[in-house]
């Protein structure tokens, strides 16, 4: 008997007709597709995207130049050189993230102890030059200013979990 | 002067016209071909595919030619370069002269020879030199592989097609493909008294234009794309037109032989009122999303159960069903006289 199975399946094609089956009905299925540019998947609060230093919201910035991220950075991409300010707060005079050794791990604003570094919701900074994906402390900082309300509501959205 | 005119101007005219009436037609085919085969795998796929360009996409296969005829034709260093041009010239014009003896409808057929069936298996047979002379003139071990590939494959198969097609042509009794419409539209359609070479053909077809699942000559995965990886520009897109148009091309030759070429599927009324192009256009494509389904379905044979496929069960298996054809044929005294 399970040899007239055998043979009637090889011979009736049943089984690459089967197959067919199963590939015309995803054919009528409604499609996944989103039509990216206009349309666009829900992010995670936790998502790692591009990098952005924050202030306070007196407008001093937070980054104290610990240069924990630095030492933590896996890529190395993370350049920091600091002094004391005239009224003796310890800041950056310079910190400069290169985009295109950075892995985005997120352990930098794992490391910040005052949530100065973050990693925000923009993939989309692709850039013509390899220039412009040097990112230098204005950059950072003005990414900053832009993505403010979106980065604290993010933070506050993932507190409870950490 | 009169003479001149009548005698070999106008007829030259005429002919031409008539060759650009079928020429511009297939072109356009062949463009909307792409674009459905990226449609139709984009949906089994649960995708939409391209709908950027132009409405539902409407205008991409445009956008590709102008693409291609904008980039830059690169010969490779070791290349044969009159071989290396000569071979997609090839592929393209075989693609395109067989189209002579297609009949779209009653009479609509440039050159209704009484050996079509042999013009269109001699231009098939034809269309491995293309492919085997891009291989070696690329002076590239992938396309060299692919070339190799595509010869043992497409001699192969054109073996049983051939066989498939004798048992359909004892039922004809003529080789003129008009006459093999003509004889369906007597003894009915071909595809129910030969189904199982129906099934045969249509796979040796797959084979013979190089489809997935027998696209072993492409298989990206270990030859890159085969015998193709050398080209560019214009010599690609010559490749590309010439492989679309062979399954377009071999979409006819099954349409004709098993199909009933232009007849009406249902010979009634309002049905047999529709002209006989547009059921012969429809039978090509449904054949032709077949080709694209398949591909969308099953994955890659491997060479040796390709070749064992060839000859180990179709060649014996068509063989087979001649001989009964013609038997039957002979004892039920219904050879055509």
């Amino acid at each position: 008997m399970s040899f007239l199975d055998r043979t009637a399946r090889t011979w009736l094609l049943t089984e690459l007709l089967s197959g067919m089956a199963v590939t015309l009905r995803y054919f009528f299925t409604p499609k996944v597709t989103i039509n990216y540019p206009f349309e666009k998947n829900p992010l995670s609060p936790r998502f790692r995207g591009e990098h952005a230093l924050r202030r306070y919201p007196n407008g001093e910035e937070r980054c104290i130049a610990c240069k924990l991220c630095e030492a933590v950075c896996p890529a190395q991409a993370i350049t920091i050189e600091a002094e004391p300010r005239a009224d003796g707060s310890r800041r950056t005079t310079r910190y400069d993230i290169d985009m295109t050794k950075c892995i985005y791990c997120g352990f930098c604003q794992e490391a910040c102890p005052v949530d100065a570094i973050v990693e925000g919701p923009n993939f989309e900074f692709a850039a013509e030059t390899r220039a412009e994906l040097m990112y230098d402390k204005a950059k950072l900082l003005s990414n900053g200013d832009r993505w403010e309300t979106e980065l604290a509501a993010r933070l506050n959205a993932d507190a409870p979990y950490r | 002067m009169a003479e001149l005119w009548t005698g070999y101007v106008w007829p030259t005219v005429m002919i031409v016209a008539r060759i650009l009436a079928i020429v511009l037609p297939f072109m356009l085919a062949v463009a909307y071909l792409t674009l459905a085969e990226r449609k139709v795998i984009g949906a089994i796929q649960m995708r939409k595919g391209p709908n950027v360009v132009g409405p539902f996409g409407l205008l991409q296969p445009i956008a590709d030619g102008l693409k291609l005829f904008f980039k830059e034709t690169i010969i490779p260093t070791g290349a044969n370069k009159a071989v290396f041009f000569l071979s997609p010239a090839l592929t393209f014009i075989l693609a395109l002269v067989a189209w002579a003896v297609i009949p779209f409808d009653e009479g609509w057929v440039l050159a209704n020879i009484n050996v079509g069936v042999l013009y269109l298996f001699a231009i098939s047979s034809l269309g491995v030199y293309g492919i085997i002379m891009a291989g070696w003139a690329s002076n590239s071990k992938y396309a060299f592989l692919g070339g190799l590939r595509a010869a043992a494959q497409m001699v192969s198969y054109e073996v049983s097609i051939g066989f498939v097609m004798i048992s359909v042509l004892l039922c004809v009794g003529s080789l003129n493909l008009s006459d093999i419409v003509h004889a369906q539209a007597e003894r009915g359609w071909f595809v129910f008294w030969h189904l199982p070479m129906f099934v045969i053909f249509y796979t040796s077809c797959l084979a013979e234009t190089n489809r997935s699942p027998f696209d072993l000559l492409e298989a990206e995965s270990e030859l890159v794309t085969g015998y193709n990886v050398e080209y560019s520009s214009m010599t690609f897109a010559l490749f590309y037109l010439g492989e679309y148009g062979n399954m377009i091309l071999v979409c006819a030759m099954t349409t004709v032989l098993f199909l009933g070429g232009w007849l009406s599927p249902i010979p009634f009324a309002p049905f047999t009122l529709i002209p006989g192009v547009i059921w012969f256009a429809l039978k090509v494509s449904v054949l032709l999303f077949g080709f694209l389904w398949i591909r969308a379905t099953f994955p890659r044979y491997r060479f040796d159960q390709l070749m064992r496929l060839g000859w180990k069960v179709f060649l014996p298996f068509s063989l087979v069903w001649l001989v009964l054809t013609a038997g039957v044929l002979e004892y039920a005294d219904l050879l055509p006289k």
